[in-house]
């Protein structure tokens, strides 16, 4: 179907003008809200955004929506521990299930069909269906961790671990096998082979991965708020949900603090798209 | 006999036993070197265990004095690095077993922390949920079916599975519906035009449902009348009845329960946002659909509808499968959208935020997690359907 020089000339108005209005229909909403974080709260509440989008001239611009959403409303602070949420709960994932994955697809021992079964069933079980006892777990009663980076950081990694041993494995079964068979005979350890040759050849699809965690991980709002909670330590998420809870008095400031939890995710998402396009394709075309 | 002299044996013998205490000399400095290994492998588990933990119940005492930022730099370093390091003694004491043991362990000594944490945070708490389920509030005895009588006699929870039923039949064969549209119009475009309108389609992908309800508060949002619409769905509604003459009133759109038009309005939010999830992995299918095929099939004189409906479509269906379940599992479980907007007012309410007022408003630990043991039972069939199509594409590997 990709046949462009041929099909380029044919192409008639329908496509074009059926995707425009698909692309115009996508971008509204975010337009929307991009150009209402930029106005003051009384113009937002008496007028419609598209009012300064057709006539920008003569309007009220300004930037307090970012200033109060940033010190105020602590959006600086929830973007740090939103980063310091997401980092680790990416890395630790991708390295225990790129492990696991090797052991998967290069080695042999007993049980090995069933446990990855399981990890395929584990792929779709809702998480609500973890948290009552997982509360417990990590709460006072239990480890004392709950509202620590600490019991997010677990819970991302653990909640991660199918889809990303699947995704890995799936691609890690496409390798050559000789590679590693020679490998072997050169005298190499399993520690060794999977440092120095498999994770170099599996980079495209850790890096997909890792940009869906961390995009995931971002944008989560349930784990967050559950065992993080809305105090010091909440994320931009959680931050935001609370803003928008309290519509009325801070609509302008929730408009500047969504922009804000979204910059990071777009830029990830733009900056990295090649690989996030690549890695899905190989791992959901198969999977 | 005696006048045999015994010397060829020896000397045949000598380098013989020279090579035997050659190899008895390496077995024992490998064994050696084994034992080394093993220790420093797990002296070093050890104190890596110990720094590790000192490091984070240092944290927790000193969170009030050390900023933010540095506390957050020691906590990734600590976690990151931390895991590693403990992985690499883990593996070291693994290889300094005996040769035999060593191979038998080492494929679970790579599996350990994978499996710990789907252990610990995967299956032990789901098993515990569905012992709970049949648990009272404070999961201290047993209620046998209670907690499920009383879930289903409960007109709020009827109210969750009807919506919940109504996401799912729309919302999966809606996004694969625009995906594959997109998909479509795209592929016919000049590249410049295809890259545009499909980066304009996946933007929403990257925002988060927070995000999302803050975006869409903008279209769905309701000023009482007279007062100018900042909601462009109201504006565009009352322009309407301006423009006929009709005189229409703004109206709160997530509150209309009619035929359950709030739900439509949140669905075609989630719709929004997975439209491009959907749209990426179609569009490389249909990239990758033989061109031969459709050749083919034009030489035979097939229209473009024929050529699309019976060539392309079905070399692409297994991906619209795939896009379908991963759709169809998010919605079952969909809980930020409705909790962020609605809140399960208007007759809007899901399982999941049922589930999560159910902890928070009442703490019954029984009757939350008989609902979330519902959820659990109603995937079901796509996990029976994820282990057998795993099972197929294995055998044709």
């Amino acid at each position: 179907m990709s046949a462009k020089t041929e099909e380029r000339g044919r192409t008639g108005w329908f496509p074009r003008i059926m995707m425009v209005l698909l692309a115009l229909l996508w971008t509204i909403p975010s337009l929307g809200l991009l150009i209402s974080s930029f106005r003051p709260r009384i113009a937002l509440e008496q007028s419609g955004w598209w009012t300064a989008f057709f006539m920008p001239f003569g309007k009220e611009w300004t930037l307090d929506n970012y200033r109060t959403a940033l010190l105020a409303e602590d959006m600086a602070g929830s973007f740090i521990n939103s980063i310091v949420v997401a980092i680790p709960a990416t890395v630790l994932p991708i390295m225990f299930a790129a492990f696991a994955a090797y052991a998967f697809t290069f080695m042999s021992f007993p049980g090995k069909d069933i446990i990855f079964v399981l990890i395929v069933a584990l792929l779709v079980v809702p998480l609500q269906a973890t948290f009552v006892p997982l509360l417990t777990l990590l709460g006072p009663e239990g480890l004392g961790i709950n509202g620590q980076f600490l019991a997010v950081w677990l819970l991302h990694t653990g909640f991660g671990m199918p889809l990303a041993v699947y995704t890995i494995r799936n691609y890690m079964s496409t390798l050559p096998r000789d590679i590693i068979e020679s490998a072997k005979i050169d005298g190499a350890t399993h520690f060794q082979t999977f440092w120095r040759l498999i994770v170099p050849m599996s980079i495209p699809v850790l890096a997909a991965y890792a940009i869906l965690q961390f995009v995931w991980v971002w944008n989560d709002l349930l784990i967050a708020l559950l065992f993080l909670g809305a105090g010091d330590k909440s994320t931009v998420i959680v931050n935001l949900a609370s803003l928008l809870g309290t519509q009325g008095q801070g609509a302008e400031v929730l408009t500047a603090g969504a922009f804000i939890s979204m910059i990071v995710p777009l830029l990830v998402f733009f900056g990295l798209q090649r690989y996030f396009v690549r890695g899905l394709t190989a791992g959901a075309v198969k999977g | 006999m005696s006048n045999v002299p015994p010397v060829e044996t020896p000397a045949d013998e000598k380098p013989h036993r020279d090579a035997e205490a050659l190899r008895n000399e390496k077995e024992t400095a490998d064994s050696k070197q084994r034992l080394v290994k093993l220790v420093v492998g797990l002296v070093g588990l050890l104190v890596a265990l110990a720094i590790i933990g000192t490091t984070f119940q240092a944290l927790a005492l000193y969170a009030d004095t050390i900023p933010r930022i540095l506390q957050g730099l020691i906590a990734v370093v600590a976690g990151v690095l931390g895991a590693a390091i403990l992985f690499y003694f883990l593996n070291m004491a693994v290889e300094g077993l005996p040769r035999r043991a060593s191979q038998a362990v080492i494929p679970f000594a790579f599996l350990l922390p994978a499996l710990l944490l789907l252990g610990v945070m995967l299956i032990f708490p789901t098993v515990q949920t569905i012992h709970y389920s049949f648990a009272d509030a404070d999961s201290e005895s047993y209620v046998g079916f209670q907690n499920y009588v009383d879930v289903f006699g409960d007109p709020a929870f009827r109210s969750s599975i009807f919506n919940n039923l109504l996401w799912l039949v729309i919302v999966p064969a809606m996004t694969v519906v625009i995906g594959l549209v997109v998909a479509v119009l795209a592929d016919r475009l000049s590249t410049n035009g295809e890259k545009v309108s499909k980066a304009s389609i996946f933007v929403p992908l990257a925002i988060s449902f927070v995000g999302a309800a803050a975006i869409w508060n903008f279209i769905y949002a309701y000023n009482p009348p007279g007062d100018n619409q900042i909601g462009l769905l109201n504006a565009l509604w009352v322009g309407l009845g301006d423009l006929i003459g009709a005189g229409l009133r703004p109206v709160a759109w997530l509150s209309v329960s009619t035929l359950s038009f709030n739900d439509l309005l949140l669905m075609a939010i989630v719709i929004w946002m997975q439209g491009g999830f959907a749209m990426i992995l179609l569009s490389s299918a249909i990239k990758s659909v033989p061109q031969e095929t459709i050749e083919a099939a034009q030489i035979d004189g097939a229209n473009e509808w024929q050529i699309f409906s019976r060539v392309v479509v079905p070399q692409i269906r297994g991906t619209m499968i795939t896009v379908f379940i991963t759709v169809l599992v998010l919605v079952l479980k969909i809980f930020d959208i409705i909790y962020v907007t609605t809140n399960g007012r208007a007759d809007t309410n899901v399982i999941a935020n049922l589930f999560f007022q159910e902890i928070f408003r009442t703490g019954d630990n029984g009757v939350a997690s008989a609902i979330v043991v519902i959820l659990l039972i109603s995937v079901t069939p796509v996990l029976i359907y994820q282990v057998r199509h795993f099972r197929r594409e294995e055998a044709n590997r």
